[in-house]
């Protein structure tokens, strides 16, 4: 009896905790959890008063099916979330057929054991069990349950553990039985058992969605390519793209980052007529680059065909980058910018250099004097490179290292930075062979069209803070990737 | 074939790569990749020349050029370049095999370029004038630094990450398995780098590095001759380092180098390995230069160099000195015609094995010449094709990549340096045949098919990438029956060996075998030692970019 009762309070813990995870705001997700669940409490004690006939069958019956059900509440969740649009919708139904049933149960189980207890007996035992079940429950759910098994699990193991006690109970209930009727139910007994045993062989594999789970946003699409995971998460604010995990953009904040990144770049240019984007799949480079009207024609280079797809075809990005990759203008190349480099082009005017941070060396080999003196190949002696290159100010020696490798390669450089939220201080860099790089002071007509420039703002972007200096690194090679390095060290901890 | 000379499937797993795999044997053969195929030099050929092609077979006539290069591995391209570089192109080159470059060739198949062989070069030092003029040449080198150290273009040192050893299940970043070292171990790989540090500062009495690369330009003193007379291994014991850290990483450096394990080579040449590639104590070593398709690069362009004297599918089978008045004389078959031909010169550069001397050249053994001591060690080389990358537990794929307790040397990805890090690629497979000797015969290794090959190299491959059989669309395979010269200990410093590289009449030596260690370099500069020295014979020589020690 005391499995009983806490295997019903354990499924009512684990549609909470999953709707918290998977919907966010945890407040309202467990107490409409509790709310319905409680509810349906009622629904199915109100609902055994029209079962006469046997009781013990009836009961095991009721075991075998919330084994059933409650044991593959958390796998049957985290599937409809990935697939279903109203996971809601199947998120309550579940806790209410649970709870219809965990409401069956007590009722039945008291009818039966009248036979054997006085009255005020028999109230106090149920009940006593019903309660201490309870508190075990909720002791053992966040001390040992999520932690070491982890929902998946322990949502397939309380469902054994309730067929467990259906197939007991056709031992305790013999007398109560037919003879025709105990061998189905035990075969039914056995099968729950060894399908939720799969289940729990099988868990890991379900598991790998808990990853996108913990990000503790609702993931609205996750793809594994052939070159990363790429994932985008949704919650009330907006929606954030992650690639291997790292935050790319939320769609909050990611104009300032952009507008930073795009703007001053393609103003020095004297005349920005060929623009190209190293990375930037996600297409919002793109879309700053194209209110320019002196474009004539933007080369998108990203290495990902996962990711310009999305760009193109995922509702959500493909409305935030104003569906740039899809103008006449633009060509998208999938290869590996790295080898891409190396072939001959006509020359381009301004660059827009939007790789992932470089975090491991297959892209701390796009931050090197190789690759720069490469670039510097296919572009106009006076063209102007944007560059995005990680915090200034939490991977200091990583930010300046990237600089010194850009005018060792024959660039010169200019720092700026700017805030954005979701990030905190971002560090960006213009670099050119032979334009002076002097600060644009006009945006002129473009202001209109931007959420967070304006002419002053441009001037300070290039104003360094006292905490944002520079410092002397060592140069990025392909031989050395001192980059990787130095990124490692100074983002460990800090994610 | 005699019934003892098959080897059962787990007598051949566990005779090359160690006890350990006799487990996987019972796992069952797994199905084979769909396409490759066995190569191996030319042993049969090789074979009909060194047991004298029949007496009676001898050219109609000779051709009159003013040297024949006998041999076009390093070494005689090398001697090649040189006369071309001297403006002097009267002379023939022949190389028995379809291609030049012996064990520095690489191959091309599928839009991929890899090794066949020696695939790395570390930058040399400022001594070895004549290969900073090659490189130079190819623009690997840039120029010079302002200390007169040559300036390597990013593209061709190796990128980062260079190396990664699979150890307990996991991959790390490096080649010495720090992961799990005790301080002990530690301990003595410091003092152990000391002891290299030590001798790659060291100067002997006439200002010469102890160990150079070429060897000849290192030091001839009698602290560095000793070393000769120990195996590597006693050496190690008689400082007490005994960490198996340590050990393993001397190990796997002797059999990467010289295909021997440490208690079979000489001291002198484990010394060599690291000394000679330190610079400047506290310094790492030299770094690597490298290209997709290993040293093959060097061989292409030194081809292109000479390519119109040239003469491949051509076997030298007898070289006579003449006399004063004579000229030598070189007869050779041409294999796909199987018709002698031959030609007369003034010098001759006997550019291949000096095991074949005696077989070749006419008198040799009379003249008092004994190359005996001159011993050869066999390789096998798998390129492995894979339509995607392996999974791997730990640091990502490098361009070395080691297995710590495997008998191979692991592989190099081919598309590593080309920046190619995605996708189908190419694994060049490395076992040298160290120790297995008295566990399978050269007959036995000869008898092996196809098949028994990539069972070996897959096997050995699975250890670190469970799902490698489902990636492989290929294996080639390639046997070296006798790839490199052993640094036996007592070889290096003999008389024999120091004798070998002095001409003898008109015929000129060269080959990485006159230093006793199988390296490019050593090749390269024995080619255009002999080169020279005919040069000046014949008054031409303008600048020499060897120096001649022994003269």
């Amino acid at each position: 009896m005391l499995a009983v009762a806490t295997c019903g309070l354990i499924y009512e813990l684990i549609a909470g905790t999953l709707a918290s995870y998977l919907l966010g705001d945890s407040v309202t997700q467990f107490s409409l959890v509790i709310g319905v669940y409680l509810s349906a409490l009622g629904v199915g004690a109100w609902f055994s008063q029209y079962l006469h006939k046997a009781l013990g069958r009836t009961f095991i019956e009721v075991e075998l099916a919330l084994a059933l059900v409650g044991g593959l509440s958390a796998p049957l969740l985290f599937v409809s979330f990935a697939f279903v649009q109203w996971f809601q919708l199947v998120l309550f139904g579940t806790v209410f057929v649970i709870g219809t049933l965990v409401g069956l149960e007590l009722p039945l189980l008291m009818r039966i054991l009248k036979e054997h207890l006085d009255f005020s007996d028999l109230v106090s035992r149920v009940l006593t069990f019903d309660y201490i079940g309870a508190l075990l429950a909720s002791l053992l759910f966040p001390v040992l349950l999520v932690p070491y098994l982890g929902l998946m699990r322990t949502s397939l193991v309380f469902g054994v553990l309730n067929a467990l006690v259906g197939l007991w109970g056709t031992y305790l209930l013999r007398p109560l039985l037919t003879k025709r009727g105990l061998a189905g139910l035990r075969g039914r007994a056995f099968l729950v058992v060894g399908l939720l045993v799969v289940g729990i062989i099988k868990a890991d594999t379900l598991t790998t969605w808990t990853e996108e789970i913990i990000l503790g946003k609702a993931v609205v699409h996750a793809k594994q390519t052939r070159f990363q995971r790429i994932v985008v998460t949704n919650n009330r604010q907006g929606f954030q793209l992650y690639l291997n995990g790292h935050l790319q953009f939320n769609s909050v904040d990611e104009y300032r980052y952009h507008e930073a990144l795009v703007h001053p770049a393609i103003l020095l240019a004297k005349t920005p007529k060929r623009v190209l984007v190293l990375g930037g799949g996600d297409g919002l480079a793109v879309r700053e680059i194209l209110k320019h009207d002196g474009v004539e024609s933007v080369t998108l280079v990203d290495i990902d065909p996962g990711m310009t797809e999305i760009a193109t075809q995922l509702p959500l990005l493909r409305g935030l980058n104003e569906e740039s990759l899809m103008d006449e203008k633009v060509t998208v190349i999938n290869t590996d910018a790295f080898l891409w480099v190396g072939q001959e082009q006509e020359p381009f005017d301004a660059v827009v250099i939007d790789f992932p941070d470089p975090g491991s060396y297959s892209v701390g080999k796009l931050y090197t004097t190789f690759f720069y003196r490469r670039l510097k190949q296919i572009i106009s002696p006076d063209a102007v490179v944007s560059i995005q290159c990680t915090s200034p100010l939490v991977a200091g020696q990583s930010y300046w290292c990237i600089l010194r490798t850009m005018e060792e390669a024959g660039f010169k450089v200019r720092p700026y930075c700017t805030a954005v939220p979701t990030f905190g201080i971002w560090g960006f860099a213009l670099a050119s062979p032979q334009n002076d790089l002097v600060v644009p002071e006009q945006l002129g007509q473009l202001e209109q069209e931007l959420s967070f420039l304006n002419d002053s703002i441009l001037a300070n972007l290039f104003e360094l803070p006292r905490d944002i200096q520079p410092i002397e690194t060592e140069i990025n090679q392909l031989n050395n990737q001192v980059l990787v390095r130095y990124y490692d060290e100074e983002w460990r901890g800090q994610e | 074939m005699a019934k003892s000379e098959n080897l059962s499937r787990r007598q051949l797993l566990t005779a090359l790569l160690g006890g350990q795999f006799a487990h996987s044997v019972g796992c069952g053969r797994s199905t084979l990749p769909p396409a490759g195929e066995l190569s191996h030099t030319r042993f049969d050929l090789g074979h009909l020349l060194r047991d004298g092609v029949e007496k009676s077979v001898s050219p109609d006539a000779y051709k009159d050029v003013g040297v024949t290069i006998v041999g076009g591995g390093i070494a005689g391209l090398a001697a090649a370049w040189r006369f071309k570089r001297a403006g002097f192109d009267d002379f023939v080159l022949a190389e028995l095999e379809e291609n030049p470059g012996g064990t520095a060739r690489g191959g091309r198949r599928n839009g991929f370029k890899f090794p066949w062989g020696a695939h790395y070069i570390p930058v040399p030092m400022p001594e070895n004038q004549a290969l900073i003029q090659l490189l130079s040449e190819m623009q690997v080198i840039e120029g010079l630094s302002e200390d007169g150290r040559p300036v390597v273009s990013e593209q061709f040192l190796c990128r980062e990450p260079e190396e990664r050893v699979f150890n307990d299940g996991q991959w790390y970043e490096g080649l010495y398995p720090s992961h799990g070292a005790s301080e002990e171990d530690l301990l003595q790989l410091a003092a152990f780098r000391a002891e290299m540090d030590r001798w790659a500062e060291m100067r002997d009495a006439s200002g010469r590095r102890m160990f150079a690369i070429p060897m000849e330009l290192g030091s001839d003193d009698e602290s560095v001759r000793k070393l000769d007379q120990m195996s590597m291994e006693q050496w190690l014991n008689e400082r007490g380092w005994n960490s198996p850290r340590l050990r393993w990483l001397v190990d796997y450096s002797c059999r990467d180098d010289y295909g021997l394990p440490p208690d079979r080579v000489s001291a002198w040449a484990g010394v060599f390995y690291f000394a000679a590639r330190i610079a400047r104590a506290g310094q790492e070593s030299q770094e690597v230069i490298t290209w997709p398709e290993g040293n093959g690069r060097v061989v292409d362009y030194l081809k292109d160099v000479a390519d119109d004297q040239i003469q491949t599918g051509l076997g030298v089978f007898e070289v006579k000195a003449g006399t004063n008045t004579e000229l030598a004389q070189v007869a050779a078959l041409d294999t796909k015609t199987r018709r002698p031909v031959g030609y007369r010169s003034e010098q001759v550069v006997f550019a291949a094995p000096q095991m074949m001397a005696k077989y070749l050249i006419h008198g040799f053994s009379e003249s008092g010449r004994d190359s005996t001591g001159f011993r050869y060690g066999s390789w096998l080389v798998a390129n492995v094709h894979v339509k995607e990358r392996p999974e791997n537990a730990g640091f990502p794929m490098a361009w070395d990549n080691v297995i710590r307790d495997s008998r191979s040397l692991g592989y190099v990805t081919a598309t590593h340096q080309s920046g190619v890090d995605h996708g189908p690629t190419v694994l060049t497979w490395y076992y040298p045949f160290a120790d297995v000797d008295a566990v399978i015969t050269r007959k036995q290794m000869l008898n092996l098919k196809w098949a028994d090959w990539v069972d070996v190299v897959l096997t050995d491959l699975r250890r670190a990438h469970p799902d490698i059989d489902a990636l492989v669309t290929r294996v080639d395979v390639m046997c070296w029956g006798h790839a490199m010269v052993q640094p036996l200990p007592g070889f290096v410093w003999s008389p024999e060996r120091e004798q070998a590289s002095r001409p003898l009449g008109p015929i000129h030596f060269a080959g990485t075998d006159l230093s006793g260690v199988a390296l490019l370099e050593e090749a390269f500069f024995h080619g255009v030692r002999a080169a020279e020295e005919i040069l000046a014979v014949r008054g031409i020589l303008d600048q020499p970019l060897v120096d001649i020690r022994n003269g």
